[in-house]
């Protein structure tokens, strides 16, 4: 930049860079070298598996004798199958009731984090711990018994009069005491809210406050929007994660989705199909099916975060 | 000035409700797992019958019933997993942090492609791969042993790890590595000797989580290993799950408690960069 040459100060300035660009793709055979396990891990372990999932879709497979080629038999019998509509029915009203309050729960909590004045760096330790011990099977063992008939969650419900019961025995709310588990598991979503709204500048709420806007003004006005790539972040996240849970669901009903099939998330579901029936044509087909509801929901949301995503750096081009 | 005012003249009562709520909060949030470890400590007979007060005086009858409870020694189950961890480890950390540099700082044909590729692997769920996975890895007799659950750490496929390294390579400034040009090393050593070293931060939040992860991983582990000797620490809890009414609830609750021992240790001593990371890559935790 300082002497510009004969060769022009444009080319001079990216002397160096274009000479390393070239040094770059002078290795590509290194490059493929090095990216060598990587690529038989996608061809072996992804992409063969998912062809070969696929075609294992279409037809009988007990993993002893050879694939059966059934036509599209598997996605007719899932229609007709009461299990999977019922695993299917148990897993969206887990992800629709489970992600949206863990985010809400998330929220609140690093807003009230957010402003205490000290202890934030132990509370955010506190709540994120749960996040990580939360699909553990020791954790799902002990919420099955703070759950069941003798749990101290009764027992709580007893200092206030309310006469408790199995929890997790009762078709009714075994669904609810999965869904517990998951909210308990607030904190990764919230230590990301409180790492954003760390970064939303002072003096917007400063600017606000001048102009006479109120906490919740600001909340909405200035937070919210502001937060919504986090929000949407976490959304995508979350979902995709809700719809794969298995651990919870196995442990609190012992293997069985019970009782009255009730907690037989997506996931178990497939597992029994596959590996207590061997029923592996039927599973691949179950996979598809899952790896098509995940795709329609997060492109959904990928297209409809346009009218509710906002962008700050966006704004600020035009 | 005169508006920031209001806020500092605020009485410190909000500041009080809030600190109040959050430790009522932090207590309800925690005491699950105060429960189990009080749960743990009382005689069998009492688990239910007094389930808030503290267990005086401890017992460690559950620890002693718990541990040989299954048949093998939980230490069996833990030094299993330990070793399933360790590895995986090892793993995701020499083949991530390779495959990362390359993603972020060599020219090859395909490169955007592929990178998509890496990304959208990142969310693809595993329920897709599994039974051609299991076939595959049956085939090839890893069947009850670990290789189905190592193999693929040293093939990168945990491609959120990738990722992350990724990003960390594009904030080392690219001096460092054209200085290494100058010097003739090739991308494999300018990775190893310059790099590999510099990653340290991301490579040590890979190998926690690696860790954690893996040490969680109930799944694998429940459809991989069939032979009681291998089983791991999730797998040893399971034991207590299936052959257990009420009667060695005890023994249950204290082998949690161990089971849970690891997790919590690793947390307490890398606590900040646990949660850093999380907040920073959003590490789905």
């Amino acid at each position: 930049m300082s002497m510009p040459s004969a060769a022009g100060a444009h080319s001079a300035a990216s002397g160096p860079s274009a000479q390393a660009r070239r040094w770059r793709q002078r290795h590509s055979a290194s490059a493929f070298l090095m990216l060598s396990p990587w690529l038989i891990g996608l061809v072996v372990l992804t992409i063969g598996p998912m062809a070969m999932s696929l075609w294992l879709s279409f037809t009988n497979f007990d993993l002893l004798t050879t694939p059966d080629f059934v036509g599209t038999r598997n996605y007719a019998y899932m229609l007709r199958d009461p299990r999977f509509a019922q695993s299917l029915w148990v897993t969206f009203i887990y992800v629709a009731v489970s992600v949206p309050l863990k985010l809400v729960v998330a929220l609140a909590l690093a807003l009230l984090l957010a402003k205490a004045s000290f202890g934030i760096g132990p509370y955010r330790a506190i709540f994120y711990l749960p996040s990580l011990l939360g699909g553990s099977v020791a954790t799902a063992i002990v919420w099955r018994i703070v759950f069941g008939a003798d749990g101290i969650f009764n027992v709580a419900l007893g200092w206030f009069g309310i006469e408790g019961r199995s929890w997790i025995s009762t078709p009714d709310t075994a669904l609810s005491t999965l869904i517990a588990l998951s909210i308990w598991q607030f904190g990764a979503p919230m230590v990301i809210f409180l790492a954003a709204l760390k970064q939303i500048p002072a003096d917007l709420y400063e600017a606000a406050a001048i102009d006479g806007a109120g906490p919740a003004r600001m909340f909405f006005s200035i937070t919210l929007p502001l937060l919504t790539p986090i929000v949407f972040f976490n959304l995508v996240l979350q979902v995709i994660n809700a719809f794969q849970t298995f651990t919870p669901s196995y442990v609190i009903s012992g293997g069985t989705g019970g009782p009255s099939d009730t907690t037989l998330l997506y996931s178990l579901y497939l597992y029994l199909e596959a590996f207590t029936k061997l029923r592996m044509g039927y599973a691949s087909a179950m996979a598809w099916v899952l790896l098509a509801i995940i795709g329609i929901i997060t492109a959904a949301l990928f297209i409809t975060s346009g009218r509710w995503v906002f962008y700050a750096d966006k704004g600020d081009r035009t | 000035m005169s508006v920031a005012a209001p806020h500092h003249r605020r009485p410190a009562r909000p500041e009080t409700v809030r600190q109040v709520v959050l430790f009522v909060l932090a207590l309800a949030l925690i005491y699950p797992l105060l429960w189990l470890v009080f749960a743990s400590l009382r005689p069998e007979a009492l688990i239910f019958s007094d389930p808030t007060g503290l267990p005086l005086p401890p017992t460690g009858e559950n620890y002693i019933k718990g541990w040989t409870g299954t048949g093998q020694s939980f230490g069996l189950y833990i030094v299993n997993s330990i070793i399933l961890c360790g590895v995986s480890v090892i793993g995701n950390v020499l083949a991530c942090s390779m495959v990362g540099y390359v993603f972020a700082r060599l020219d090859f044909p395909f490169r955007k492609t592929l990178f998509a590729l890496m990304l959208a692997t990142i969310m693809l769920p595993h329920q897709v791969t599994l039974i051609p996975q299991y076939t595959l890895f049956r085939e090839l007799g890893w069947v009850d042993t670990y290789l189905p659950m190592i193999v693929p750490k040293f093939l990168a496929v945990d491609a959120f790890f990738v990722f992350l390294i990724v990003q960390f390579v594009r904030s080392i400034p690219r001096e460092l590595d054209e200085a290494a040009l100058i010097d003739g090393c090739g991308p494999f050593a300018t990775y190893w000797r310059i790099i590999f070293p510099l990653l340290l931060p991301a490579l040590v939040t890979t190998a926690i989580f690696t860790f954690l992860w893996t040490y969680d991983d109930f799944f694998s582990q429940l459809i991989y290993i069939t032979s009681p000797e291998k089983f791991t620490v999730p797998l040893g809890l399971r034991v207590f799950l299936d052959t257990t009414g009420e009667s060695a609830y005890g023994a249950m609750l204290a082998m949690s408690v161990v089971a849970l021992v690891p997790a919590v240790a690793f947390f307490l001593i890398f606590q900040k960069r646990i949660v850093d990371g999380v907040a920073t890559s959003g590490l789905k935790g």
